[in-house]
């Protein structure tokens, strides 16, 4: 590469990074400022708004909710995907195809979209859900269906499932024991992975949350959207501390994919 | 035979929540679309949507926002992940890579509020420029605002996606183009952007869904003031006026076809693109 071509290439990539980086220090200044109304740079440093937001009850419920909603939901998911995935896999691995298209629908759909019939589906009858953070923990799974299944598989594909049964066929263990003791703990990383990645997201999730459960059981995105008319310290603080925790789950999950390696 | 009996029963329970939770709703709509409030079964909900003007402002706005916002990120991409893949060797190229990963979750209500306090009327970047008479009235929430906040969030998408992309571009056709007298503008006309083609129509299709569907920032930004097709399913569904689950299924049906006619498109283009016709 030639040297004019070496600067050209830096500078897109710190202009890139720049892009990126511009809307968060200034979430950041403004979380950290005792004031910032007319001057470029904020008046003086301070840390009461980020001590304000964290001895706030509301808010440290708020991010419980989340927390339980959104682990409940990836506890579900990794419930139901791994003897899902286990079976296609080992004993219908036609299905693989099938399933392939459907973990489609999730992200073709927009949650706008299901919105629409979930609300008229479980706002009544036997199945009351909607107001309830059992519908989030439905709507969640669906949602990381997708992230879940394709690690799981690419890690089911990692360890040659067939030859690993049949292994432990020999040694004589029954298909239900190779499953519990052989196959599952060969998993558990790119399921951990899997889970943490797609926590990050489900956290931030707030079209469900808002329209189908809202202020009756208030997620850490509703919190933040109901707190649009405060202080933009505070909600500045808000946006930090979230992304901190967001940022916390990513580093450990790509911490966890580099020892893999 | 009894061992594959218990096989079919653990696909139960994740078909049964599948259903419940991803095609039961799907369905409701589907059918739900063809019912109306004041004249029961039958087109009339579309035709509701396709003679009002309110309503076909809000797909031409979305259309309008997810069109140009994608092209923009896509630009942006483009030039960037370019850049990043050129910088492979080198330590800034990791560092840019897991924090494009990360901003990748940044959007919905604290990209908005972010926004606002960049770019909101009293926004310190707006204040900034307007101090310089860069820019005099510069409006987040109207259209172009909207524009450079759904580019901001396709950006790492946008990045994420191609950057794998340009593993195909080998170097020696570079060499061998320049040797054959070809400039930087002939070797992409001809050489790097159709090999590209079809990565590009792929990453732009993922993009315009993505900002099709997109109803958390636009929703923080303006409170539902913003006339855009997820703003008003949301308000026919969840508004305090006028409720009609029918009419929302009806604008959900059309976003949900839009989708797929996006999908078919790219299909088509993809079975066209030059890596295709060359096998």
């Amino acid at each position: 590469m030639t040297y004019i071509g070496k600067i050209y290439h830096r500078s897109v990539v710190y202009l890139l990074l720049a892009i990126l980086l511009l809307p968060l220090l200034a979430t950041l200044g403004y979380a950290l400022a005792t004031r910032w109304g007319t001057t470029i740079l904020p008046e003086g440093l301070t840390l009461k708004w980020i001590m304000a937001l964290w001895s706030d009850p509301r808010f440290l419920s708020a991010l419980g909710h989340s927390l339980l909603v959104c682990f409940g939901a990836l506890l579900l998911s990794i419930a139901l995907i791994l003897p899902l995935m286990f079976v296609i896999a080992y004993y219908f691995p036609r299905l693989d195809a099938l399933m392939n298209i459907l973990i489609l629908l999730p992200f073709s759909v927009p949650p706008v979209v299901s919105v629409v019939g979930l609300m008229q589906l479980y706002s009544d009858g036997p199945l009351a859900l909607t107001g309830t953070p059992w519908i989030l923990i439905g709507c969640y799974f669906t949602i990381a269906l997708p992230f879940i299944y394709r690690a799981i598989a690419n890690n089911m594909q990692a360890i040659h499932l067939r030859d690993l049964m049949d292994s432990a066929h020999l040694l004589g263990a029954s298909t239900w024991k190779a499953a519990l003791i052989v196959v599952l703990p060969n998993l558990r990383k790119g399921g951990m992975i899997a889970v943490l990645l797609s926590f990050s997201f489900l956290i931030g999730e707030f079209v469900f949350a808002n329209l189908l459960v809202g202020n009756r059981y208030e997620t850490l995105q509703v919190y933040l959207f109901n707190m649009r008319g405060g202080s933009g310290h505070f909600t500045s603080a808000l946006v930090i501390s979230y992304f901190a925790v967001v940022l916390l789950f990513t580093w450990v999950a790509n911490l966890l994919n580099k020892s893999k390696e | 035979m009894k061992v594959k009996w218990f096989a079919v029963l653990a696909l139960l329970p994740f078909m049964v929540f599948f259903f419940a939770f991803q095609i039961a709703p799907l369905i409701w709509i589907a059918v739900a679309s063809f019912n109306s409030e004041m004249s029961g079964w039958g087109l009339q909900n579309y035709i509701d949507i396709f003679t009002s003007s309110f309503y076909l402002q809000a797909i031409r706005l979305s259309l309008d926002i997810s069109f140009w916002s994608s092209f923009y990120g896509l630009c942006i991409a483009i030039i960037g992940s370019y850049s990043l893949r050129q910088l492979a060797s080198i330590r800034l190229h990791d560092v840019v890579l897991s924090f494009t990963n990360m901003t990748s979750n940044f959007a919905g209500v604290p990209l908005a509020f972010a926004f606002v306090i960049l770019l909101g009327l009293n926004g310190s970047l707006t204040l900034l420029l307007r101090h310089y008479g860069v820019i005099d009235g510069f409006n987040l929430y109207s259209r172009n605002g909207l524009i450079l906040l759904y580019t901001y969030f396709q950006i790492p998408l946008g990045v994420l996606l191609l950057y794998p992309a340009f593993d195909s571009l080998r170097e020696d056709w570079r060499e061998s183009a320049a040797l054959m007298g070809a400039g930087h503008w002939h070797y992409w006309r001809y050489i790097g952007l159709p090999v590209l083609s079809p990565a590009l129509i792929g990453t732009f299709v993922i993009l315009l869904a993505n900002a099709l569907g997109a109803y958390a920032t636009v929703y923080a930004l303006t409170t539902g003031n913003f006339n855009v097709v997820p703003v008003r399913i949301s308000a026919l569904v969840a508004g305090d006026i006028s409720l009609d689950p029918q009419l929302a299924s009806a604008l959900a049906m059309l976003l949900v076809v839009l989708m797929a006619g996006i999908t078919l498109v790219h299909q088509w283009l993809l079975r066209k693109s030059y890596l295709n016709v060359r096998h």
